[in-house]
């Protein structure tokens, strides 16, 4: 609770950067029009003229929630100018990939613990895997799965796999190594069998591993969904509201799809730590 | 017969690894065994695609990659400067550097760290690749643009890393160089930030990858007509896969040469840490 204040004060002051910025950015572009209208344009007038033109080059934030409340509680949900309904493209093409990111990523890492030969060939090449630009590449990986007939969500979602993958190999491989030597042993002198082993003692040991990575990969999937719809012809989703907005110059459109994005994000990595909270406490871990 | 080729490297490939993990670990079998696996990956889909008879529009051979990135390294050349030197590189020092002036300026007071850091662990988890056709339209179709799109991503990593890094010293650290009667400033130079050092490198390196991502989907929103992202997507559209995977040969060089860079330069600055002690 103590950060509260701290918190507001940066986020105010961020707010009056904000609107700073945007007088300055956009004063230009007003006295030019003042000027072909042979109105005289200062003081007060002009703050409000950049804070309330059609095209800025940096809306002022009340007209970015403006538009915000307007394309979701103003818009019917199945219209195409409602970001409920392209945030639900993207979110569901992110709750895919981050889903088979998991699956992949947990398996990946139960080879790499019980198996050493996968673990010394295979982890090098998670990690090298990381350092390809892998977003660079979404737009052949949408075009080749579209020429074998593969459209619509699933193209999307492999790139997000393939970026929610590693976080979640590399915390789970950490997790299910964290019980102690001693902790081993005891399993043993138990004569506990490897499946009762994983399931009584490794698994339990790294949930709270699985749900830190876990947010970490939903964020990169949520981004490698975004990207992966920029390449598709701004069909539905907010990567293509971004893409649309960028070629017909709606700077208020890229915001709020901007920060549509951010809430999904927050609302998801939110969610997560919800669950964890309440899975660990249940477990007895925190 | 290329199927059978294919399963076989497979096989070879794998009993090899069996082979080389079940010897003493060293450094050679270290190195060895993620070696034997790249190259039989290589192989195998080398088989597959011939063997299967896949249409290079789909999936190009890796010779045939290796074929293309001989004939247009020129055109690769162009591209690699535009958008890793120009864009990548110099977006990356920027916001890097930005980033731990913030740092030190942050953990000076009190108050901006407890308001600061949890807006910038919120920022570092959202999709910032979108604020990409903002900074294009701003900052023009240049690699000021990628450049500017790159200090923003790499800005919070850094900063968050680097914060948490400079609070890692013991009371007992700094109270012995209140002893020897050290400033703020000396205290910061000899102790607090070599100790900051793992965590910044940690931030630095993913920097680094985001960077490279950074410049390159930047370029997606309007570039010049050079540079690794609008090679990428023109090409994807003229069905020019191989010139594609060239292009992705590129930036996976040059992101492990990057991340490699960073890596040696830690391991020569955090000698002292028990992360790198006793390994060689």
């Amino acid at each position: 609770m103590r950060s509260v204040l701290p918190v507001l004060t940066v986020v105010a002051v961020i707010l009056g950067l904000w609107y700073a910025a945007s007088v300055w950015l956009n004063a230009q572009w007003a006295l030019d029009m003042a000027a072909r209208q042979d109105r005289e344009l200062g003081g007060i007038a002009l703050v409000l003229d950049t804070w309330s033109q059609d095209k800025p080059k940096l809306p002022a934030p009340h007209q970015v929630a403006a538009e915000l409340w307007k394309t979701t509680i103003g818009q019917n949900i199945t219209s195409k100018r409602s970001l409920v309904y392209h945030g639900w493209v993207t979110l569901s093409a992110t709750l895919a990939g981050f889903g088979l990111g998991t699956v992949l990523g947990i398996s990946l890492a139960v080879g790499i613990v019980y198996n050493r030969v996968m673990d010394m060939s295979v982890m090098p090449w998670v990690i090298a895997s990381q350092t390809i630009p892998i977003l660079a590449i979404a737009p052949m990986i949408i075009v080749v799965l579209n020429a074998m007939g593969i459209s619509g969500l699933l193209p999307k979602a492999m790139i997000s796999m393939y970026l929610s993958f590693f976080p979640v190999v590399v915390g789970m491989v950490k997790g299910l190594r964290s019980p102690s030597r001693m902790q081993l042993d005891q399993m043993r002198t138990w004569s506990a069998t490897r499946p009762q082993e994983f399931l009584r003692l490794r698994l339990p040991a790294s949930m709270p591993y699985l749900f830190a990575s876990m947010k970490i990969a939903m964020a990169a999937s949520l981004v490698g969904a975004i990207v992966g719809e920029l390449p598709t012809g701004a069909v539905a989703g907010l990567g293509a509201r971004l893409l649309a907005g960028s070629y017909y110059g709606q700077t208020i459109q890229i915001w709020s799809a901007l920060f549509m994005a951010a809430i999904v994000a927050a609302g998801m990595v939110g969610l997560i730590g919800l669950i964890q909270r309440v899975t660990l406490k249940r477990m007895g871990m925190t | 017969m290329w199927i059978a080729l294919g399963i076989l490297a497979w096989v070879a490939g794998w009993a090899l690894n069996v082979w080389l993990a079940g010897r003493a670990r060293s450094r050679a079998t270290a190195l060895a065994v993620p070696v034997v696996f790249g190259l039989t990956i290589v192989i195998v889909w080398e088989a597959v695609v011939r063997g299967f008879g896949i249409s290079p529009v789909l999936l190009p051979a890796p010779t045939a990659i290796a074929a293309e990135f001989g004939q247009s390294a020129g055109v690769l050349w162009e591209d690699f400067v535009q958008t890793v030197l120009k864009g990548a590189l110099s977006g990356y020092v920027i916001g890097c550097g930005a980033a731990l002036l913030t740092a030190v300026v942050v953990d000076r007071f009190d108050f901006l760290r407890r308001g600061l850091l949890p807006v910038g662990n919120f920022v570092a988890a959202l999709p910032i690749v979108g604020t990409a056709p903002i900074l294009v339209m701003w900052f023009g179709f240049d690699w000021q643009s990628k450049a500017a799109v790159v200090v923003v991503m790499v800005f919070f990593p850094v900063l968050v890393n680097a914060v948490e890094g400079l609070r890692d010293t013991s009371v007992m650290q700094r109270d012995l160089m209140r002893t020897y009667a050290a400033g703020y400033w000396t205290t910061l130079l000899k102790l607090r930030l070599p100790a900051a050092m793992p965590f910044i490198f940690n931030g630095l390196k993913i920097a680094s990858t985001l960077a490279l991502i950074g410049a390159i989907v930047a370029e997606f929103f309007g570039s010049p007509i050079r540079g690794m992202g609008f090679r990428i997507s023109t090409s994807v559209g003229l069905l020019a896969l191989d010139l594609v995977w060239a292009e992705i040969v590129v930036a996976a060089l040059a992101g492990s040469a990057f991340y490699g860079g960073l890596a040696l330069i830690e391991k020569a600055v955090t000698f002292w840490h028990p992360s790198q002690r006793g390994q060689g």
